[in-house]
């Protein structure tokens, strides 16, 4: 990564349709230690390096307790990351008193990823440099969530994020067994809206015949256009790097 | 406790405000045609309205609720093997009007909660609205979350106690009752904030009239028929005993299926039984 | 601005002269009563779960104790509202306090952080009476008792709520140590063994059962020692 014009502050684009500090903010995650974290279907487990950053300094804490139900890990600039772990835990002691149970963790991670957009689209701010493995249990079950300092968030089985944590995620990707790149349902979902019908979402079950009937037509008609025209599936582009 | 007027008529007993029995003619004249109102029993102590603090002139303009204008009488409650029961009459009184004869003091929250009330019933309304943004709240997250019914009694515990903090209490006492992780859920919150779960709760008077009833013959594994049966046994108690009450009542079912608040229905009642016939017969100080 | 009194004294008169009255009261009395006595290497604290409103009960099964850590507890009597106001606050104090430290907190502190919140609402207090109780740091019983504004005292034992007419006169007859005035300061602590005073506690709750109306269906007695916090139900009537 190089400086540019375009680089000086988070509110201007450059000509290539990027924001260059939200990228250097995503690169300061990659500068901290690695961290992990897995889910089954009881259970979610985080895990982070804690190597001293010089030989003489003790090692700072990177995994925190938010809640009884929900903790993080965090990778980049830990002072960030405290600030975040002490609003996170202030939601759910708020959520507790006012409603008697646990925040859930969906909402609470989405509360933080609003807070992360918000810095990005202000020039009196600077976006967080850190990157949160959030992981909790609630009603929907355990979960694993992975916020970056775009504001974007994403639902994981299994995750590593952090300096050289490529091979963790390799290791990771090879050992669980995650659905291929073949349609199934759960992998896409369908919205249909027109004359005289209200938008309607087709996912889960009710899904499953849609892609029976198209599994077939592919079969029986294999010069069929592959998919719509561009080729594969178009590469993560920058802005949604993880 | 309630600063009330000189208590203990010795007509009527300890504890019974009123005057002595030579004064009762000028009783009328002394106390003109007011609303008198019922205060829930698990908020303030009593149920009189002290007239003399609302007409005192002079009087703090502001416009904090120092009395209820148009209330509901009792919500009873208990619980099933299977579920919730609430039930209620849809009476609204303008003190002792009967003002609004099909108003629904129990409604639906969310698919496994449903909220009764008495007391001031403008005052659960704008509870109501309250409630009915945090529905919106929760289907706006399109995550099929949903408040259970021990978070929004928690909530409305918040709500009536920060109120009465103001000294702008919501007027109401509140009967929340659902199913939560397949369990029932049952929960009360007054005006001032107390707050309590229990298998069987009624509010107002019911809490004299019917929860002995449900005392002796409740039990949190009855059937669905047995505890309607039981219900309607207190209500008709209550429609008996309570004057501001009315035979036209609603009953609502919360079980796993979800929730069902039924239309509105009368009970059978007699009224030849031989207390009723001559019911000062056995009262002193009653005509 | 209407003057709200705790109870029905009738008018209230104002500086200026008019008579103001409340038309409805932002406290309720609840009732209970709390107990709580430590010793050399224990704490017993009980509470009965009764939960009424002037003659009606309201439901016969409401702990009025929250357990704070495995070496402190709080027991609570009168104003339900506020009593669960305070409980929560102060369990919310207590999570902040464990997420900045690493540590519960010990008993001596929780005792100052609930005469502080008391404090706070000192010109709209809690209607509460607070007994703090559970092991110090050297491992001895320590109660502390308080009034609903944050007065409070380290005592050997105590007694707080509608029973406590009934139960506190037993109590100072039972275990009272010698006399507060003498020089050196005699230990405060009462002598008895565990097990006579949960003896002596349960007792005590029976007595004030027959006569208090506030006390009655059941009593919840925490037993805290170093390894940990039993808890014991004892049946009262429940008329």
């Amino acid at each position: 990564m190089f400086r540019n014009q375009y680089d000086t502050d988070v509110v201007t684009w450059s000509p290539q349709g990027r924001i260059h500090q939200v990228e250097y903010a995503m690169e300061g995650v990659k500068q901290g230690s690695a961290a992990v974290g897995l889910k089954s279907k009881t259970h979610v487990v985080v895990a982070s390096l804690r190597r001293p950053q010089v030989e003489l300094s003790s090692s700072l804490r990177k995994v925190f307790k938010i809640d009884d139900h929900l903790g993080i890990a965090i990778s980049g600039l830990v002072s960030d990351g405290r600030s975040l772990c002490r609003y996170m835990r202030n939601e759910c002691l708020n959520h507790k008193f006012v409603y008697d149970s646990p925040m859930s963790t969906a909402r609470l991670v989405r509360d933080v990823a609003d807070r992360a957009q918000v810095a990005t689209q202000r020039s009196w701010k600077r976006p967080l440099g850190v990157g949160l493995l959030v992981a909790g249990y609630d009603t929907s079950g355990p979960r694993l969530f992975y916020n970056c300092p775009s504001g974007q968030y994403y639902d994981y089985k299994a995750f590593a994020m952090g300096a050289r944590s490529q091979a963790a995620k390799t290791y990771l990707e090879r050992n669980s067994c995650l659905p291929e790149g073949e349609l199934t349902i759960e992998t896409c979902s369908i919205g249909l809206v027109g004359k005289d019908l209200n938008f309607t979402l087709i996912e889960g079950q009710s899904l499953q015949p849609h892609l029976d009937a198209y599994k077939a037509a592919e079969g029986a008609d294999d010069d069929a256009p592959g998919d719509g025209g561009g080729g594969d599936a178009p590469a993560a582009t920058p802005m949604e790097t993880s | 406790m309630l600063a009330r007027p000189p208590s203990h008529s010795p007509a009527l007993g300890p504890g019974c405000a009123g005057p002595p029995l030579a004064e009762a003619s000028s009783v009328s004249i002394q106390y003109p045609a007011q609303p008198t109102a019922q205060v829930p029993t698990c908020g303030a102590a009593s149920f009189l309205v002290d007239h003399n603090a609302v007409n005192a002139p002079g009087r703090d303009p502001s416009q904090h609720t120092q009395m209820p204008y148009v209330t509901g009488s009792s919500v009873l409650a208990l619980t099933f093997k299977d579920g919730v029961m609430l039930a209620s009459d849809t009476l609204g009184s303008y003190g002792s009007t009967k003002r609004y004869k099909s108003f629904e003091r129990i409604r639906k929250v969310n698919d496994r909660t449903v909220l009764g009330a008495s007391g001031e019933l403008s005052d659960f309304q704008y509870i109501m609205n309250l409630l009915d943004e945090l529905t919106t709240d929760d289907f706006c997250e399109d995550d099929g979350g949903m408040l259970s019914p021990r978070e929004i009694w928690s909530y409305l515990c918040r709500v009536l106690y920060n109120r009465r903090n103001k000294q702008d209490p919501l007027w109401n006492s509140l009967v929340i009752g659902g199913i939560e992780h397949g369990k029932p859920f049952l929960g009360t919150v007054g005006m001032i904030g107390t707050h309590y779960t229990d298998d069987h709760i009624a509010t107002g008077f019911g809490n004299m009239l019917a929860r002995p009833l449900f005392r002796e013959k409740h039990s949190p594994d009855m059937s669905e028929a047995d505890a309607e049966a039981l219900i309607h046994e207190a209500l008709k108690v209550c429609y008996y005993r309570d004057k501001q009450s009315i035979n036209k009542f609603q009953l609502a079912k919360i079980t796993e299926a979800g929730v069902s608040v039924s239309e509105p229905f009368a009970l059978p009642t007699r009224w030849d039984y031989k207390h009723f016939e001559n019911p000062s017969a056995n009262a002193v100080g009653t005509w | 601005m209407t003057i709200i009194v705790p109870s029905g004294t009738g008018n209230v008169y104002a500086g200026s002269g008019t008579i103001q009255h409340p038309s409805w009261s932002p406290y309720d009395e609840n009732g209970g009563t709390c107990v709580a006595v430590s010793g050399n290497d224990y704490c017993v604290v009980a509470s009965s779960n009764r939960l009424s409103t002037g003659f009606s009960i309201l439901t016969r099964d409401e702990s009025k104790i929250i357990k704070m850590s495995h070496k402190c507890v709080i027991a609570t009597a009168n104003c339900q509202a506020d009593r669960k106001t305070l409980q929560k606050t102060l369990q919310t104090r207590h999570i902040m306090y464990m997420h900045n430290h690493g540590k519960p907190m010990s008993v001596a502190a929780m005792a100052q952080l609930v005469s502080n919140t008391l404090y706070y609402k000192r010109f709209f207090p809690y209607y509460t009476y607070n007994l703090v109780c559970g092991l110090d740091e050297e491992g001895k019983g320590a109660v502390y008792t308080y009034d609903p504004v944050g007065s409070y005292e380290r005592t050997g034992y105590s007694c707080e709520g509608t029973g406590k007419d009934l139960i506190q006169p037993v109590l100072d007859n039972q275990l009272k140590a010698s006399s507060p005035l003498v020089l050196p300061a005699e230990n405060w602590m009462t002598a008895l063994p565990m097990d006579d005073a949960v003896d002596l506690v349960k007792d005590a709750f029976v007595s004030a059962g027959e006569r208090d109306i506030y006390t009655g269906d059941v009593v919840e007695l925490l037993i805290i020692t170093k390894d940990g916090v039993r808890t014991e139900h004892l049946d009262l009537k429940k008329d």
